[in-house]
């Protein structure tokens, strides 16, 4: 939703416009739906199983299609690689349109550009394992040993190393998939299609393979169309997500942007049960850094900051703009009080930092273990935000800081504003150190 | 009202006599081929002595289910020798061997047609409920005027009463064969042959064996009525002490057939399991397996130790 227009070389699938209509007529359906009827309006002549589906998946992309079953999106994924015909619309695939080619040329883009993973395997079970994960190479016409040299390395990489000559009955579900998995890879296609790819297994093997799946893909660079009904699954695999209701496309967008702007009450009332811990990060929830000085500013200006701002730690920034660390009030008075100008020997370094794309469940731990906020930086170690927990536990518990005129993001000062002026006042003119005061 | 009368039999009796006319070089030729066929599997039944066959069978009964079914057979076999009825049955047996095989040769494809093309399918369909149901005698009556007595009429009807569970079977095996699969076929870009080849066909052997068993079955329940229009074997053995009231010769030679029946049934069942790689993989496996056991108490040896399996594969 929020994309600019990639250029067409990085796109690697396109839908435009797609329609499949089952019934007597399918496209009079379209014409119909075209038109603006509901699908509840043409149930008579039949069932629109998709309607009006257009996106574009990026090379290299995990997009998910999301959507409950009767959704339409295994409708969907057939059509990306014609096993279903599209009734109306486009399916390009790495700049071939694919609809409306002969049998013989979608074979011929199916050999050297889709491959796909099935919900329930679909393993020839007559054969072993190598067999199964060289099958597509068979069927791109590679002689026999240079493909099971080829399908062995994918077998080891699959986690599969040591069942090759076995029979997909003689193995687990998870590992079934494996093989499954390991067939479309073998084919070394551009883009993979999986769908409901671990919905058969169970949790924990279905998390394994999640992640392991995120690692080939990192490791590979495929472009992935996964389908799922499994919301937590979406979000943890997708880089994008389509989420689909009754044919229709309702909403895609980054995981974080479904959780965060959901599109529709449908789209809200399904991201309600999400584990927004595991989805949200920090960068989605971290507030601007209002209590800031820099290392050279100096005692005084740090008072004066936390004063203003009325709390009692203030985050420190090296010359070049990276985080340092932070410093206490009473640290910080005391110094003052001394007459002291240097800042570096009371920096303290007990705040956390972490990366934006951390995971908000990662920081419960930092969270609970200090009292201070967590600070956000990125490679640069520049300082890029912080999450007090305030903040952490109000976007875990989905409830919107900003109601409030003034969020409180800071550990309350714990010394008196009055006490502070009094010592700024008594000690040293502080006009010198003016300049790197407050930054809002 | 009782006057007017449907011609259908008469249309049906002008039909056949008209491509009795038109394309008689062509029974004539049919008649050749078949009769040849016959003769050949004859001769090759007939010609070596009892014990040499009676050693093949055995040896086939043991590759295929193990020791015990090898000596129900020689026992089985020895008991039709000794009833006299052993070139009879080899006779029959050579009947029901050449009208199963060109029975299959017809039904199969067919049941891959009619898997493959819906209309196919719904044209298939009625024919074969139409050839399985009209009593078998009536196909004898054309066929005898096609191909005169002896013992292709008999071959004939055979075919068309015993092929309908071969196309059924080979339909329902193809169709039944998991979707997803043959999908996953597609997808990787394999084409319709290949599918078929790879995928339909192996997936679907249990049940198209299933339909050959049937095929098998119903060839020699056919062997009585080829028996009435001169096919001789077990058969006109049948029929004649049919005609004669003897009722220790029907005795005699209805168990020569329940014997080959059982034999033939067991054979062909066993092929259409599961574990079965075939019949000469069965064989080879056997030899393999008793070299590798040497010494040991193998028993059969046929069967195969699974491997533990984990989850099953479907939810």
């Amino acid at each position: 939703m929020t994309d600019s227009i990639p250029r067409p070389e990085s796109i690697a699938v396109k839908a435009d416009h797609l329609y499949k209509a089952f019934g007597r007529r399918p496209h009079e359906i379209v014409k119909k739906l075209k038109a603006g009827k509901s699908r509840a309006e043409i149930s008579s002549l039949g069932v629109a199983a998709v309607i009006d589906a257009s996106f574009e998946v990026k090379k290299g992309e995990i997009f998910v299609v999301m959507g409950l079953s009767g959704s339409g999106k295994s409708t969907l994924i057939r059509m990306l690689n014609g096993l279903w015909e599209t009734t109306s619309g486009t399916v390009t695939v790495g700049g071939t349109d694919i609809t409306g080619v002969s049998a013989k040329e979608l074979r011929d883009v199916r050999r050297k550009s889709i491959s796909m993973v099935f919900q329930h395997f679909a393993l020839l079970p007559h054969r072993t394992v190598i067999d199964n994960v060289a099958y597509g190479l068979e069927i791109q016409g590679m002689g026999r040993t240079e493909r099971l040299a080829k399908a062995q390395t994918i077998i080891d990489l699959v986690g599969l190393a040591g069942w090759a000559d076995n029979l997909p009955s003689e193995l687990s579900g998870g590992m079934q998939q494996r093989v499954g998995l390991g067939r479309a890879l073998a084919a070394d296609t551009d883009v993979l299609l999986m769908d409901e790819a671990f919905s058969a297994l169970d949790p924990l093997i279905r998390r394994e393979m999640q992640e392991q799946l995120i690692e080939l893909q990192a490791a590979l660079g495929k472009t992935i169309i996964f389908i799922t009904h499994d919301l937590n699954e979406a979000m943890f695999l997708g880089d994008r997500i389509a989420v689909m209701r009754d044919g229709r496309i309702v909403q895609i967008g980054t995981p974080e942007e479904i959780l965060t702007d959901p599109a529709n009450d449908y789209v809200a009332q399904f991201v309600q049960d999400v584990d927004r811990a595991r989805v949200l990060t920090a960068a989605s929830v971290m507030e601007p850094v209002r209590s800031v000085i820099t290392k050279t500013a100096g005692p005084r200006a740090a008072l004066r900051t936390m004063r203003d701002l009325q709390t009692s730690v203030t985050f420190v920034l090296n010359r070049d703009r990276s985080f340092a660390g932070i410093v206490r009030d009473r640290d910080v008075l005391k110094m003052v009080k001394a007459g002291e100008t240097d800042l570096r020997s009371i920096i303290r370094d007990d705040a956390k930092a972490v990366l934006p794309e951390t995971a908000l469940v990662d920081l419960v731990e930092p969270s609970v273990e200090s009292e201070l906020p967590i600070a956000v930086v990125d490679e640069k170690n520049r300082l890029l935000g912080v999450i007090p927990r305030v903040t952490l536990l109000a976007a875990i518990g989905n409830v919107t800081t900003n109601t409030g005129p003034l969020p409180v993001v800071m550990p309350p000062a714990t010394i008196s504003v009055s006490q502070i002026t009094d010592i700024l006042g008594d000690t040293a003119d502080d006009a010198l150190f003016n300049t790197e005061g407050a930054r809002a | 009202m009782n006057d007017f009368r449907l011609p259908l039999g008469s249309v049906v009796e002008s039909f056949v006599d008209y491509i009795t006319d038109t394309l008689g070089f062509l029974f004539v030729f049919i008649r050749a081929l078949f009769d040849g066929a016959y003769e050949s599997v004859e001769f090759l039944l007939g010609a070596p002595p009892f014990w040499a066959i009676m050693l093949v069978l055995g040896v086939l009964a043991f590759g295929i289910r193990g020791w015990k079914f090898a000596v129900g057979t020689v026992v089985g076999l020895l008991v039709i020798l000794g009833v006299d009825q052993w070139e009879n049955a080899m006779d029959t047996l050579a009947l029901v061997l050449v009208a199963s095989v060109l029975a299959i040769a017809i039904s199969v494809p067919l049941g891959i047609l009619a898997a493959k093309s819906t209309l196919a399918s719904n044209i298939i369909r009625p024919v074969l409920d139409f050839m399985q149901t009209m009593p078998a005698f009536v196909y004898l009556i054309p066929a005898l005027i096609l191909f005169r007595v002896g013992v292709v009429p008999g071959i004939v009807a055979t075919i068309i009463f015993a092929m309908a569970p071969g196309v059924r079977l080979t339909e329902l095996g193809i169709r039944s064969v998991d979707q997803e699969v043959v999908e996953a076929g597609q997808a990787f870009g394999a084409s319709p042959w290949r599918i078929l080849r790879q995928i339909q066909l192996p997936l679907a052997t249990p049940t198209i064996m299933a339909g050959i068993n049937q095929v098998i079955m119903l060839s020699l329940s056919m062997v009585v009525i080829s028996g009435m229009v001169g096919a001789g074997g077990l058969g006109a053995q049948v029929v004649a002490s049919l005609n004669r009231i003897d009722i220790a010769l029907g005795f005699e030679a209805g168990l020569a057939v329940v014997i080959l029946a059982i034999f033939l049934d067991r054979i062909t069942a066993s092929l259409g399991s599961a574990d079965s790689m075939g019949f000469f993989g069965n064989i080879r496996r056997v030899l393999r397996s008793r070299r590798a056991t040497d010494g040991l108490a193998s028993g059969a040896g046929t069967t195969r130790a699974p491997q533990p399996v984990g989850e099953p594969a479907r939810v």
